[in-house]
């Protein structure tokens, strides 16, 4: 039959499509020579090239102070949400909220950007608040594109949780506030780690918005790489890509065999 | 509070009701931090967005006139400008820009189906054990920086790049065939970044279909081409459908790819609005743009998605 040899074929091709680039940026990594794709013999010169480069050592460093801070903040902000949708029926403004946590999610990013600057000019010039554009427009704007997606992964985890625990909890006479910290929070924090996380690596990788939002001396390492890469390609960079990608490759096999232990227990 | 809740008949339910009839319940502060958040940070920039759109460029800080403003005998002057909007119907640009962006959106989704459903397939029908493996690494480098995955077909896609030189060294072709800086290019790099979004849903969807239906049609006579097209293929439009949408959404505002990869003459409205804000710096213009943008792109999808929604609901 044909399907017998098409079917992994055509899987083995896609897998070599998904991984061919990736590889030779590796590859390409440990190359002596300065003509990014010709072969120069074996040296890891570009990578001690990289840590003197203070302009990309310093984005890096503020990237992910930023990506810190607004996967925090929209993970305390999706969180609320998201119980608010799936624990209260009824409210004024329901639809109001529905809407706006599900918009950032069909949202193009060139859009997002644009408004939030306007906005934040507008507040400086009507309130004087925020005082120039930097880290912080940064953190508000990304946490706001981040809670939507934290409100999506928190709010399947609550709709799969069995009410009747809090209730039973409720019934023994524990607070609200006590049911949340005690039964709730414990069951759906698998949730809040993948939101949390996934707020992260949105943040991290964001070029546009950050470069709408963000003033002098504020360059994100997304904003930095696209302006080295706009001159050509080169070296260093494909040193900062294969960090990037180990550290990464590692977290998620980590984390895969994580969730293999626990499903076999 | 809403009498008719449950919770209301607890005694806890009680107090909460008292504190909420004083404006202090845990319940409004719970819906209106997020409400209020939203309200500032999404829906009132969309309103300062408009209000920009129509007011006309000025060479200041911000770039803008006021649309309105108060005269000295405390009369106030309302100035709209619609201009904006009637320049972005005359120009061509904006109106191919558009098309174009839809067209490369369709036909990059279109692309990413055809090569995600047999990868998709595969996964689906394979071992337990593999599946596991086959699945992190189809996630893998949705994790890794989207930039710099765009960046490595830099260069593998240029005239000196790692594709031309392979195909020049074998002597298949004696000059570099151009790639960087073309359409070909940006379908290439719209596929190869969204190819985990098309191959996940279409995952999950066909690892649910029963074989018994296969192993039916097959006893009833039908080829395997046959059972794919009656059985397969229409079980997995769900699949088909949710895949395409996460594939199309965000490369119809597209931004990166088109300005990494692209030439001059890649026309995307994303780019469009990109280089009406920072090269040209009119930002009535830009803002004009994106509110096109939202009526004219975004507000069809959320409708599609709805649609969608209630067609999953009824099922």
């Amino acid at each position: 039959m044909r399907r017998h040899w098409l079917l992994p074929t055509a899987t083995l091709l896609g897998f070599i499509f998904l991984y061919a680039p990736i590889l030779s940026l590796i590859i390409f990594s440990f190359n002596d020579s300065k003509l990014v794709t010709v072969w120069g013999g074996f040296s890891t010169r570009w990578y001690g090239e990289l840590f003197q480069n203070s302009q990309i050592i310093d984005a890096a460093r503020l990237s992910l102070i930023i990506a810190t801070l607004s996967a925090s903040l929209a993970l305390v902000l999706g969180t609320l949400a998201a119980i608010a949708l799936t624990r209260f029926r009824r409210f004024h403004g329901r639809t109001l909220l529905t809407g706006m946590v599900t918009a950032p999610l069909v949202m193009p990013d060139v859009i997002i950007g644009l408004s939030m600057l306007l906005l934040f000019v507008a507040m400086q010039s009507m309130f004087g608040w925020p005082a120039g554009r930097g880290v912080l427009t940064i953190v508000l704007s990304h946490a706001t594109l981040c809670m939507a997606f934290v409100t999506v992964v928190v709010q399947s985890r609550l709709a799969d949780l069995d009410v009747a625990l809090e209730e039973a909890a409720q019934d023994l006479g524990a607070t609200p506030v006590r049911v949340f910290f005690d039964i709730t929070l414990p069951i759906i924090s698998p949730a809040l780690i993948s939101g949390w996380l996934l707020a992260f690596t949105l943040s991290l990788d964001d070029l546009v918005i950050a470069s709408f939002v963000s003033g002098p001396g504020s360059s994100t390492l997304p904003m930095v790489i696209f302006s080295k890469i706009r001159l050509g390609v080169s070296p260093d960079i494909n040193a900062l890509a294969t960090i990037i990608i180990g550290v990464v490759a590692l977290g998620v096999v980590i984390a895969t065999l994580q969730m293999w232990r626990q499903s076999k227990t | 509070m809403n009498g008719n809740t449950a919770a209301a008949q607890r005694p806890w339910g009680f107090i909460a009701g008292l504190l909420s009839r004083a404006g202090f319940s845990g319940r409004t502060l719970l819906i209106a931090a997020p409400t209020l958040w939203l309200l500032i940070f999404f829906l009132i920039p969309f309103l300062v967005v408009a209000k920009i759109a129509l007011s006309e460029i000025t060479i200041a800080s911000p770039p803008y006139l006021p649309i309105v403003e108060w005269t000295a005998d405390g009369h106030m002057i309302v100035t709209l400008n619609f201009g904006n909007f009637q320049f972005l119907l005359d120009d061509p640009l904006y109106i191919s820009a558009y098309l174009s962006s839809i067209k490369i959106a369709a036909f990059s989704t279109l692309i990413s189906l055809l090569i995600a459903y047999p990868m998709a397939y595969f996964i689906a029908r394979s071992g337990e054990r593999y599946r596991n493996i086959l699945l992190m690494l189809v996630i893998l480098p949705f994790w890794s920086s989207f930039l710099l995955r765009v960046y490595a077909w830099i260069g593998f896609l240029k005239s000196n790049g790692v594709i031309n030189n392979f195909l020049m060294s074998t002597g298949i072709i004696s000059d570099p065939i151009p790639m960087l800086q073309t359409d070909f290019a940006v379908y290439v790099g719209i596929v190869y970044t969204y190819l985990p979004f098309m191959i996940l849903p279409l995952y999950t969807n066909l690892v649910k279909l029963d074989e018994a239906l296969l192993e039916a049609a097959a006893d009833l006579g039908a080829r395997p081409m046959t059972t794919f097209f009656t059985v397969t293929l229409p079980l997995s439009l769900p699949g088909i459908i949710a895949g395409s949408m996460l594939v199309f959404i965000p490369a119809i505002g597209e931004f990166v790819i088109p300005a990494l990869l692209g030439g001059p003459n890649t026309l995307m409205i994303g780019r469009v609005l990109w280089d009406e804000f920072f090269s040209n710096r009119d930002w009535p213009v830009a803002s004009a743009v994106a509110i096109a943008m939202l009526v004219a792109v975004v507000l069809p999808i959320m409708f599609m998605r709805n649609v969608e929604a209630n067609i999953a609901g009824d099922k």
